[in-house]
């Protein structure tokens, strides 16, 4: 496979670039350019993780900084004991694992039938789904609906069931299942399977990439979701990781309002260095995770753009 | 294949309503499988709308959305007439167009350069790293860039010193607060939209760039001829969702990075209508002033639609 992949790549790489005098001083330029944009990238997140482990009388510190002054875990020993992290972790792991089985499913449960040709009445389901993309009832009938007239408010359901299902993951697996051999699901007829078999034996096990990659991008929006949680949820110890965060990171705004926040600064070092381990805590399953599933991400956001 | 064919001859004579049966027979899973989804979307999408009524009426909690009385267009008299909508709307128009004209090119851009790299492996580096900000959500980067962008004791602060200038307040000085929203957006999204149009970049006939070169064409030349005419129909789908898009503001960078000092030149209409629905508990209004965005967005998705099937022929629909 690679070998192949190699191959093909080889001399397109040739073709593509045409010699001419200027060409090293370009790349260098570009490259330059490219590292420097990394830095800007990567820079802030490391900046957060020194302020992090740094003693709070050193954390307003000025400029760019690579180690902590004077190395302390104060800040994460601190945030270890509070509860309201704990219990938004595992809420929002709740959220995410709720989430990711309602998603999926709904979106296998409307996207399989619809790559039907021949389903009854498949156009005014497509348009059902579709428009809702572009038609919306909007902030305040939503919230009147769930909470007032479906009584879900401050409940998990509130957050989950609302959004569950995104139109364009339908439309991507369902392009996909159109895309599939249709002898194999004419096989298993054959072979006396009813539709939930060939949908669960043969479609499924073969849709895996695309529904692995739906499944990194539900996971990861409701990893990052706040809203629906600040709108519907009241009792703060059901309040999930971003939330708290939110909590966390806005105590001091006031802070923000002060065009010199100096005197602030040195009166709230503290939560500085706070507001930096929290940040990590909820960062760093991202980051651990995000090197080694980016390229699915990638691909399946090809899979979305060219066909959808 | 086959089974479609087989079903048509059998149907073929057959009056409509028999046809649906038989298909309704021969789908009966498949239409018990699709039953909740569309539950889901019924409910939870279109249900909604039914509370869009609000807009003409004047909301009582304890009446409820049918009891609240009607008021006609009250609420949009309310919303032309209000001083608060029309710096919002501005706001919002001044940086929807800031962010399409800065934040729209930005990833072709950077997509053109990637393509122009040699290095393979430092290319791939450069596009893993630049995805990384697409995954952390705005609160969380609301408290990096409380950090990195104050100006007692961030590290932008330090190069303004360095040079001898003042550190500006990016977060939170009016003058400066559009611009540090274009930028950050852009920060966040360059890596991840470059994606679609690397891929496009990609797809060009090989055999033109051999063409180009054949006929004496130097790099930007070569681009300008060869590379942007091949990801046009890219660039014409990517730019009618984005003006279908410009009145939707970037809620959630703005309502984390919003603060009171910055009102005047930040607060949009996703921020208006949360603080007048869901803080101020002006529902009707709220409602009013969401319909009016709602439909100004639906105009526009549908005009530029139109304009760019008219004049190049790719369209959404």
């Amino acid at each position: 496979m690679t070998a192949i992949a190699k191959k093909e790549k080889a001399p397109k790489a040739n073709n593509r670039i045409y010699e001419s005098k200027g060409e090293p001083i370009f790349q260098a330029v570009l490259v330059i350019i490219f590292i420097l944009m990394s830095i800007t990238f990567i820079y802030p997140y490391l900046h957060v993780l020194v302020n992090s482990f740094e003693d709070p009388d050193f954390a307003s510190a000025s400029g760019f900084r690579f180690f902590p002054t004077k190395p302390t875990a104060d800040a994460y020993i601190h945030m270890f004991n509070t509860d309201y992290l704990w219990s938004g972790y595992w809420n929002t792991i709740k959220v995410c694992f709720l989430g990711w089985a309602l998603s999926i499913s709904g979106v296998v449960l409307a996207a399989y039938p619809l790559s039907k040709k021949d389903l009854p009445m498949r156009g005014l389901f497509t348009f059902i789904i579709v428009t809702t993309m572009f038609v919306s009832g909007g902030m305040i009938p939503t919230f009147l609906l769930v909470n007032n007239t479906l009584k879900l408010g401050n409940t998990y359901w509130a957050i989950l069931l609302p959004s569950c299902i995104s139109v364009s993951h339908v439309v991507i697996a369902r392009n996909f299942f159109m895309g599939l051999p249709a002898e194999l699901e004419e096989a298993a007829t054959i072979d006396g399977a009813n539709s939930w078999q060939i949908l669960w034996k043969v479609m499924l096990p073969l849709s895996t990439p695309v529904l692995a990659t739906i499944s990194l991008w539900v996971v990861v929006s409701n990893w990052n979701a706040y809203f629906n949680c600040l709108l519907y949820i009241t009792d703060s110890s059901k309040y999930v990781l971003q939330v708290v965060l939110r909590r966390i990171i806005l105590t001091d705004s006031a802070e923000m309002t002060r065009a010199d926040d100096t005197i602030a600064s040195t009166l709230n070092t503290d939560t500085t260095t706070l507001r930096a381990a929290s940040i990590m805590l909820a960062t760093v399953p991202i980051l651990c995770v995000y090197p080694f599933v980016q390229k699915h991400f990638a691909k399946g956001m090809l899979m979305g753009s060219l066909k959808g | 294949m086959s089974t479609v064919n087989n079903t048509t001859l059998l149907t073929h004579e057959a009056p409509k309503h028999i046809r649906f049966l038989r298909a309704v027979k021969k789908h009966k899973l498949h239409l018990l499988m699709i039953v909740l989804p569309i539950l889901q979307f019924i409910i939870f999408k279109w249900g909604p709308l039914y509370g869009v009524q609000l807009a003409f009426k004047n909301f009582k909690i304890l009446k409820g959305i049918e009891g609240s009385p009607w008021v006609g267009f009250a609420q949009f008299e309310r919303l032309l007439t209000s001083y608060d909508f029309g710096q919002v709307f501005s706001n919002t128009l001044i940086l929807a167009v800031l962010n399409f004209v800065f934040g729209f090119p930005a990833p072709i851009l950077l997509a053109l350069m990637l393509n122009e790299l040699r290095g393979t492996k430092f290319k791939r580096v450069t596009q893993t790293i630049s995805y990384l900000p697409h995954f952390v959500s705005w609160v969380i980067l609301t408290g990096i860039f409380m950090d990195v962008l104050s100006p007692s004791r961030g590290p932008v602060a330090a190069i303004f010193k360095a040079f001898g200038a003042t550190p500006i307040y990016f977060l939170g000085d009016p003058r400066y607060f559009r611009g540090t929203l274009v930028v950050t957006n852009i920060w966040k999204g360059i890596g991840w939209g470059s994606i679609v149009y690397l891929a496009a970049l990609g797809s060009v006939n090989e055999e033109l760039y051999d063409a180009a070169n054949v006929d004496g064409c130097g790099r930007w030349k070569r681009i300008w001829h060869v590379t942007l005419p091949g990801i046009t129909p890219t660039v014409t789908i990517m730019m009618i969702m984005a003006v279908g898009n410009l009145v939707d503001d970037n809620f959630d960078q703005i309502f984390n990075l919003l603060n009171p000092a910055v009102y005047s030149v930040g607060d949009v209409l996703g921020t208006y209508i949360y603080r007048e629905g869901v803080t101020n508990m002006n529902y009707s209004y709220s409602t009013a002033v969401e319909l009016f965005r709602n439909v100004l967005s639906l105009i526009l998705v549908v005009f530029a639609n139109t304009v760019s099937k008219r004049v190049n022929e790719y369209g959404l629909w």
